[in-house]
């Protein structure tokens, strides 16, 4: 099993600490509203995925568990 | 009459396609909701038709309330639901009336089973969440999904939400009519424009014809209304209007619509009318569709008049590839779909507008003032 990051796009309002936290995998639009790499999280960023999950002020970012 | 359960076997093998847009196989709907149903489902008849250049729900339910009525009942039999509840458009009143009428002349246990309700204006109220959402709750804005409604729908019960006209044909096919027919909006550059009932192996130059013929020469035609996508005419003319044969070159018809883009008419100036309504129609829950449909719809506008700002045109394409998948529904993805093949088949009216120069003759035309949506 492999984990990929998910936005609840009605809950995120773009406060970007996730960005912050993991730039290898998320990037900013315009209006600060992230972008997703896609793909699953590779294992080496797994920690820092879980940590940018955690800082979502609004709970609008969660790994969810997908086939590789 | 087929048993209802074999109904679902023949949608499938007669590759019955979804007519509310999105082109989904019917019978596999059917049947997601049908194995998760214990006889405890609810059939969502969806004629809200909130798309600007269509017409045919609307028509449908006027003229042919009871066939309507027969497809979502056999719906109903098929999924294994009690309950039926028709969404029609609340400005949509002769097909509202129309469903009514059609109704009263039924049994009384029938339509005891059958609830109405008026979908509110906008171009959301139609996409599937945002008519369980509205009916569970009174808010027609879309949800996050999943659930979506086929698991979890009206009153937490797996929901069939399917086009007005998706029924009709599972009606006809029920009665072993064949369904290669549907209904198509024709508008633009034509003389007779209007509903036509075309045959799925014609081509665009046969439903031109159908339509009294282009009124003036044409550049491109919009398949599939303001989530579709403009094409050259050249492209599309001799090509079979069925979606498997549109699919194969990137194409959807959408919810049948097909509107032709005279040549003397801006592409840009279209588009731009088409982005300023998407923005104006975002549910503004999502980021993303909120900020950004407002900024392409502002930034198109500013092409459109000449007075663009230095990198209006670069930004619009950056943007164009941003938004898909960015929202809880697929509007986003619609209005970034329309965009990137405007910019594309109108590049070099794009590139000109850059410059603050038009390459068409009508910016100054009165009939270009028309909005794009006249014809509703």
């Amino acid at each position: 099993m492999m984990e990929q990051l998910q936005v609840d796009r009605i809950r995120c309002d773009g406060h970007g600490l996730c960005a912050e936290l993991l730039p290898e995998a998320i990037s900013l639009d315009d209006w600060g509203f992230p972008i997703l790499k896609t793909g699953a999280i590779p294992a080496r960023l797994a920690e820092h995925a879980r940590q940018a999950v955690d800082a979502c002020p609004v709970l609008a970012l969660r790994l969810a568990k997908v086939r590789s | 009459m087929p048993s209802s359960r074999h109904l679902i076997g023949e949608l499938e093998s007669a590759n019955l396609l979804g007519r509310g847009g999105a082109a989904f196989p019917v019978g596999r709907k059917w049947r997601a909701v049908a194995e998760r149903a214990s006889g405890r489902a609810v059939v969502l008849a969806n004629g809200a038709e909130g798309e600007p250049l269509s017409l045919k729900d609307r028509t449908l339910m006027a003229t042919r309330p009871h066939l309507v009525i027969d497809g979502a009942l056999l719906a109903a039999e098929a999924v294994g639901a009690p309950d039926i509840i028709i969404y029609v458009g609340a400005k949509h009143r002769a097909a509202e009336a129309a469903i009514r009428g059609a109704l009263a002349e039924r049994s009384n246990q029938l339509r005891s089973r059958v609830r109405m309700m008026s979908a509110p204006d906008g171009y959301v109220a139609g996409e599937e969440s945002a008519a369980v959402h509205f009916i569970n709750a009174g808010d027609a804005r879309p949800t996050t999904t999943p659930p979506r409604p086929f698991e979890r729908g009206v009153d937490g019960r797996p929901t069939l939400v399917q086009n007005v006209e998706s029924l009709a044909m599972a009606a006809q096919i029920a009665r072993g009519i064949d369904a290669n027919t549907g209904l198509v909006t024709v508008s633009g550059a034509v003389r007779k424009p209007g509903l036509q009932e075309i045959d799925l192996g014609w081509t665009f130059s046969d439903v031109a014809a159908a339509a009294g013929g282009l009124a003036r020469p044409v550049q491109a035609v919009l398949l599939g209304g303001y989530f579709g996508a403009w094409a050259p005419v050249d492209e599309v003319w001799a090509l079979p209007i069925a979606a498997p044969s549109l699919r194969a070159r990137g194409f959807t018809l959408g919810c049948g619509v097909v509107h032709a883009l005279s040549e003397d008419a801006c592409g840009v100036d279209a588009t731009a009318r088409i982005m300023a309504y998407l923005a104006s129609q975002s549910a503004r829950q999502c980021g993303p569709c909120l900020f950004g449909l407002h900024a392409i719809g502002e930034c198109v506008r500013r092409l459109a008049a000449r007075s663009p700002q230095a990198s209006d045109l670069d930004r619009l394409s950056r943007w164009s590839g941003q938004l898909a998948g960015r929202g809880a529904c697929k509007h986003p993805d619609g209005a970034a779909g329309l965009l990137g093949s405007a910019l594309s088949v109108f590049a070099d009216d794009f590139a000109a507008h850059q410059q603050r120069r038009c390459l068409r003759r009508s910016t100054s035309h009165p009939a270009s003032l028309q909005p794009v949506a006249a014809v509703a």
